[in-house]
């Protein structure tokens, strides 16, 4: 068999499409420039003849101090008091201090909801509220790698203007301002399930900080509101005692307070009703700010004009002119008003600008960024530019006008100053909405190409593969294209840009291979049929579905649905199936035989073999139905789809579930799963005699597989005991957390690598020879040891495969074979499992995947796997009834070629199984629990917790694309249920039952099948990457955009680049498997036939 | 021959139409508060019930029904509780089905069995009046060469389209567009009447069309 074609082939239609995919999203996700200059004390923002000096850094600021104290997650509710709420939630009415202070104190205290720009993660959050930016898209994957802010910011200022920077909290801020602040004490912040390391570290060293002299500026950052929501939800006992605890903190550090100390409290983000947070729901967007000095804040009274929701760029540029710092260059925030005083009113306020002032700096500083940045990047339209240049120009010639004359500023030029500032944000933000058209076009074409290859391929890949050296000019002709593009490139633009360089070579590739393709099949359509591209079947069922399974990614309902319409689709596809059987006459056995017939004339089943497989084919489409519609009790909810959906019982954790008996259930149904999953997968390898092998593979069935169930399952019973159940044995539970998942890892990768490294399931088994025998080989086990398998006369008889031998020595017709052992007609070797040579390997594979796999995810999970087990068995079981069924047709010269059908239910699983474990695709959703399993103190790097994270993410995808070269498999596996027992009928040869070795007799066949197999579901699941990238391109001002399409696109890309890595793999295990059996009929044929 | 055996079933398909509409308008007129969409249980039921009786009484009429080889009393009678049972049980396989397809099982478990009568009328009642309690036959009708007579294509393709139709009914329920017929199970018991009643209209043309190419054999 033709190994490395196939795989060159595989990886090269892999590359064509990362290619594309590549192209469109870096066309299509969101930049933005960063402007990498720095204000400066020197900046003349106010003029010259403002009585405050020219240079402010100098002047006497409002306020010299500052504490900042952000209480991570702080939802705008949970600061709210009402005191005619009698029976509080656990997180209402715990802040009282707030409320206490600002009906007590209405001039020195106020309480305000703080708007946050989604995304709403935290490292987000943080560089928006220092830099006063706003964010884009593409920044949501830093928060795994948090590295330094570049652009100007409020730390760097403060730095700058001497001030000492004093930072305790979550090390987020560190990574973000490394080496910046003058002291800091940083905690780690990954760790979600820990509620207290943080803020303890905190409370130790907030109040001997604060009474010490050696600050100037405070800034703490508490996690455990947070990590509370993460871990139990709002809705839980310890929120409350979480929220009690801060409320204490703030009373204890607004009686540390002096007067000429500012102190913030806030929020960065909020949550939403299941603790989580990253998406653009109010929930999530809607902090709380608190603002407080004990020298009066606000001059005025509050008037019903007074903003009560804040933008969190506005806090940069108010904290900034609070603090006598200059503005940060780039921030497009707009000062907080009523914490400055009225023209005229400024000298009872200590030092300062007044209300004009700090407008007059802000509308500066923004007007000197936005001129800035439309010189560097082309993206402001021009004249939404000339509009808001002309507004400057107005603002501030009516301000210096003002000025001159000694007038203080009218409320409508401040009002104008402030419509100003406005529309410069609403400028930004709609055109750092941005999109690179060409890419994104070119990414589309170059995803339909790959597409149109793969259906190419997949009705050429005999012919390609008889061809040999097809893809080498394609390759070289990319190559070339790639390194002229490059060229070009440098001697043009003098720098080269990857993006179009990857774009020329697939392109390149793609259409010479298509073109000579093209030009053979019309050469050859004169002269035969064979490497044409056939017509294809309009509109058969398969087809259908697929389309309108990509059709319903082009709308928004049908994403947030897509659960329930990938299940759908599913069903349906699965319940045409029998019927189009019996469309077909084939389901039932034909009507008595007419005695006119000559019997034999069609090439038909015994009516019970039919009988039989219909019954099969009903019986695994009840199990698939059945297990679709139990994993529709597994699906998460999103946030769009409201009160309607509620979330799975067994999302969370077992930790998290208060109810002890309602835990055990929970537990004791995960463990059934789990010994279901190894006892199914056990079961089968037995059943068709691959564990008598004494190679290595084996002990991987027969040893780890168990091994790492039982350690898994130890696992979740260490995991899921209540924490404070056990306090004593603490110490021990850690170890335990750490080591069990670890050993369960190790068990798991041993079974693979011994999978890899000796893939054979077969054992010889000698006859007792008529002729003299050399017994060198393989000595015949002592009988104890056949006992001990269990393994019962039936299935010995199933499972042999004794003639083969005989026919390879026939066939290969070495001479001095002659006077061999099989004289007596009876076989001299049998061979137990080599009917299912290639599947074992793979099947056990898979299933030492899936443990690994199920091991990332919480324990109520189980049952989802298995399901995914037995839905996966059912399509297996019902694509090869159908073959068995189709064959009465006659059309058995395709035998290997796997049908459009069982490859589109095939991917289509992958994608249910997606939601059936539990995953959405949004990002808040993602379960970032899977970083911490086996590393419950959290991670110093950031590759490996990603890894982790993605592994969880795409489990059913790895495992489906894993598993698929099973479906060319299962029609040959099964073939031994009828025909065996034909031969018991005495009509039948029992040659045929051969099982998979049909495929090492024509090996040709065998790698083309093997190859089209692997393009269709590229193609099926390509074709689903091609229609969300559409509906991204399409949709792109839609207003959904942002929350359901281009996080849809992210992960069907992913999924899809996921997938196709792992049917790569599982492909490679195939030829590994083709290697080892030829390597070992090799050693066979001499050694016994000498 | 043909064209009297088409031009009966046209009549038959029309009357059977007529009947729906019929069932629609007069508790339109006849009862205060109806609405296809408000009361929508009573007009299924209407619609159901009309069908149920026009269906048995042409085919009644017309004879299509298979010889009964014997006529006893008790023959009849229980092929007539036969009847019964089948259609029952395949009230309950309907609901079945459609609860496997995502409906809810417990809320609106009424609507979703008001939905599976509906179909049953529409499928197997057809089937019953035709074939009679015979499910052998009922699965050699719905193959490519199981017809035996035009009723036979009649059948597979008005049972076809109503269970089609049923099936695109589910397709806007996902869609936010808050329109009343989107509530579960509308749109499905629409489809399912609107397949039907394509089927009743397709059937005799397509008949017509092809009827070169349909050979039957004798039973
Ligand atoms: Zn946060
Ligand atoms: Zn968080």
């Amino acid at each position: 068999m033709k190994r490395l074609p196939v795989l060159a082939f595989l990886v090269w239609v892999c590359a064509l499409f990362y290619v594309g995919i590549f192209l469109f999203v870096g066309g299509f996700l969101l930049v933005r420039l960063e402007v990498n200059r720095t204000s400066t004390c020197e900046d003349v923002l106010l003029p010259s003849s403002a009585g405050s000096g020219s240079d402010f850094c100098h002047a006497q600021p409002r306020f010299r101090r500052a504490v900042v104290l952000i209480i991570d997650a702080l939802k705008a509710d949970f600061a709210r008091y009402d005191p005619s709420n009698l029976s509080p939630r656990p997180y209402e009415n715990k802040l009282p201090v707030l409320d206490e202070l600002v009906a007590s104190r209405p001039a020195h205290g106020r309480l305000f909801t703080f708007q946050a720009d989604p995304p709403t993660t935290t490292m987000q959050r943080i560089k928006g509220f220092t830099t006063g930016s706003l964010p884009t898209f593409i920044d949501v994957g830093n928060n795994f790698a948090s590295s330094a802010i570049l652009e100007d910011n409020l730390i760097h200022q403060l730095g700058q203007a001497g001030k000492r920077v004093v930072f305790m909290g979550d090390d987020t801020w560190e990574n973000l301002f490394p080496k910046k602040f003058h002291r800091s004490l940083p905690f780690p912040s990954f760790n979600v399930k820990d509620l207290h390391t943080v803020d303890n570290g905190i409370l130790q060293h907030i109040y001997p900080t604060m009474k010490g002299d050696d600050w100037d500026v405070l800034i703490a950052h508490f996690l455990g509101v947070d990590h509370c929501g993460h871990r139990y939800g709002p809705d839980h006992p310890a929120m409350a005692d979480k929220l009690t605890q801060m409320n204490g903190v703030i009373r204890s550090v607004v009686e540390h307070l002096q007067n000429d100390t500012l102190l913030v409290v806030m929020g960065d983000h909020g949550m939403t009703d299941t603790g989580d947070h990253g998406g653009e729901s109010p929930k999530e967007t809607e902090a709380a700010l608190f603002l407080y000095s004990p020298s009066p804040l606000f001059p005025a009274p509050e008037t019903k004009a007074d903003p009560t929701v804040v933008p969190q760029t506005d806090l940069v540029p108010t904290l900034a002119l609070l603090l006598g710092v200059p503005i940060p260059y780039s921030s497009v925030g707009q000062v907080l008003l009523p914490l400055f005083p009225l023209p005229g009113q400024a000298e009872g306020q200590g030092g300062g600008p007044d209300r004009a002032e700090a407008l007059w700096i802000n509308v500066k500083q923004v007007n000197r960024f936005l001129e800035t940045y439309s010189s560097m990047a082309k993206d402001i339209p021009p004249d939404r530019l000339s509009e808001l240049q002309a507004a400057f120009a107005r603002v501030s010639a009516a301000y210096l006008s003002a000025l001159h004359q000694g007038e203080p500023a009218s409320p409508e030029l401040i009002r104008s100053m402030q419509a100003y500032l406005s529309s410069v944000r609403d400028t930004c933000r709609a055109s750092w909405a941005r999109f690179h058209p060409v890419k994104m076009a070119a990414g589309l074409v170059l995803l339909a190409g790959a597409c149109l290859l793969c259906y190419v391929l997949s009705e050429l890949s005999s012919a390609v593969l008889a061809e040999g050296g097809v893809l080498r000019a394609p390759l070289v002709v990319g190559l070339c294209v790639a390194g002229c593009v490059a060229v070009a490139q440098l001697s043009s633009q003098g720098y080269v840009d990857v993006h179009w360089c990857l774009a020329a070579a697939a392109a390149s590739s793609e259409v010479l291979f298509l073109w000579r393709n093209c030009r053979r099949s019309n050469r050859s359509s004169s002269s035969s049929q064979k490497g044409r591209v056939a017509p294809p079947r309009l509109l058969s069922a398969a087809l259908v579905v697929l389309l309108l399974r990509c059709a319903s990614l082009l709308s928004d309902s049908y994403v947030i649905a897509e659960g329930r319409a990938v299940t759908f689709l599913l069903c349906s596809l699965g319940l045409y199936v029998p019927l189009r059987l019996n469309w077909d006459g084939l389901l039932l056995p034909p009507p008595a035989p007419d005695s006119q017939k000559p019997p034999g004339a069609l090439p038909g089943l015994p009516a019970w073999v039919v009988r039989r497989e219909g019954a099969a084919l009903c019986l695994s489409l009840c199990v698939l139905v059945g297990s679709l519609y139990l994993s529709l009790a597994m699906h998460a909810c999103r946030e769009e789809q409201g009160g309607t959906c509620q979330p799975s019982p067994f999302l969370s954790p077992l930790a998290r579930v208060q109810d002890s008996r309602l835990r055990n259930m929970h537990y004791l149904l995960s463990v059934a799963a789990l010994a279901g999953w190894t006892h199914l997968l056990y079961r089968w390898l037995r059943h068709y005699g691959n564990l008598n092998s004494p190679g290595v593979a084996v002990v991987a069935a027969r040893w780890l597989l168990p091994g790492a169930a039982v350690l898994t399952g130890l696992h979740w019973a260490v995991g899921s005991a209540p924490e404070d159940a056990f306090r004593g044995l603490a110490e021990l539970i850690r170890l335990a957390q750490s080591a069990l998942p670890r050993a369960a890892c190790a068990v798991l990768g041993l079974g693979a690598a011994l999978l890899w490294l000796d893939p054979l399931t077969v054992f010889l088994k000698h006859r007792a020879p008529a002729g003299p025998h050399r017994a060198a080989s393989a000595p015949p086990p002592p009988p104890s040891y056949r006992a001990s398998i269990g393994i019962s006369p039936q299935a010995e008889l199933h499972h042999l495969i004794p003639q083969l031998y005989q026919r390879i020595r026939r066939s290969l017709e070495d001479g001095p074979a002659e006077g061999g052992a099989g004289e007596d007609g009876r076989p001299a070797v049998e061979a137990y499992g080599l009917g299912t040579v290639y599947s074992a390997p793979l099947l056990l594979f898979a299933g030492l995947l899936g443990l690994g796999l199920l091991l990332l995810h919480p324990e109520s999970m189980a049952p989802a796997f298995l399901l995914l087990l037995l839905e996966a068995a059912a399509l297996l079981h019902i694509h090869a009834a159908c073959s068995t069924l189709y064959s009465q047709q006659g059309d058995y010269s395709k035998a290997f070629s796997v049908p459009w059908a069982p490859v589109v239910l095939w991917s289509l699983a992958a994608t249910q199984f997606f939601h059936a474990t539990g995953h959405l695709p949004t990002f808040p959703s993602l379960q970032w629990g899977a970083a911490f399993v086996g590393f419950p103190d959290g991670h110093t790097g950031t590759l490996l917790p990603a890894t982790l994270v993605t592994l969880n993410t795409f489990s059913a995808h790895i495992l489906f694309a894993v598993a698929c070269p099973l479906l060319l498999f299962w029609p040959l596996v099964c073939e031994v249920r009828w025909n065996r027992s034909g031969r018991s009928g005495g009509g039948e040869e029992s040659e045929d039952v051969i099982m998979e070795m049909r495929l090492r007799e024509n090996p040709q066949q065998f790698s083309s099948a093997l190859l089209q197999l692997a393009v269709r579901y590229l193609l099926v699941s390509g074709a689903q990457v091609l229609a969300s990238v559409c509906a991204a391109a399409v949709l792109r001002r839609h207003l959904m955009v942002w929350q359901v399409f281009a996080p849809k696109l992210m992960f069907e890309a992913s999924g899809f680049v996921v997938g196709s890595v792992c049917l790569l793999l599982g492909v490679t295990l195939i030829l590994r498997v083709d290697m080892a059996v030829s390597g070992w009929f090799k050693r066979l044929l001499p050694d016994t036939s000498r | 021959m043909w064209d009297t055996e088409i031009r009966g079933m046209a009549s038959a398909h029309a009357i059977i139409a007529s009947s729906i509409f019929m069932a629609t308008i007069l508790p339109a007129i006849l009862l205060e508060k109806f609405s296809v969409y408000g009361s929508h249980l009573v007009w299924l039921y209407s619609v159901a019930g009309s069908v149920a009786v026009v269906n048995i009484a042409v085919f009644w009429l017309l004879g299509i029904s298979p010889p009964t080889k014997r006529h006893t009393l008790s023959h009849k009678v229980s092929k007539l509780v036969r009847s019964c049972l089948y259609f029952l049980l395949s009230c309950l396989f309907f609901h079945t089905v459609v609860v496997l397809y995502g409906a809810p099982l417990l809320e609106s478990a009424l609507e979703t069995f008001s939905l599976a009568v509906l179909l049953s009328t529409m499928t197997t009642l057809r089937c019953l009046c035709m074939l009679g309690p015979n499910v052998q036959a009922w699965i050699r009708v719905f193959s490519r060469d199981g017809a035996m007579s035009v009723w036979d294509t009649s059948l597979q393709i008005t049972t076809g389209c109503s269970v089609l139709g049923a099936w695109l009914g589910a397709f806007p329920i996902p869609l936010d567009w808050d329109r009343p017929w989107q509530v579960w199970p509308i749109s499905c018991t629409l489809g399912s009447t609107v397949g039907f009643l394509t089927g009743l209209l397709v059937a005799p043309v397509w008949i017509h069309w092809h009827r070169k190419q349909l050979i039957y054999k004798s039973k």
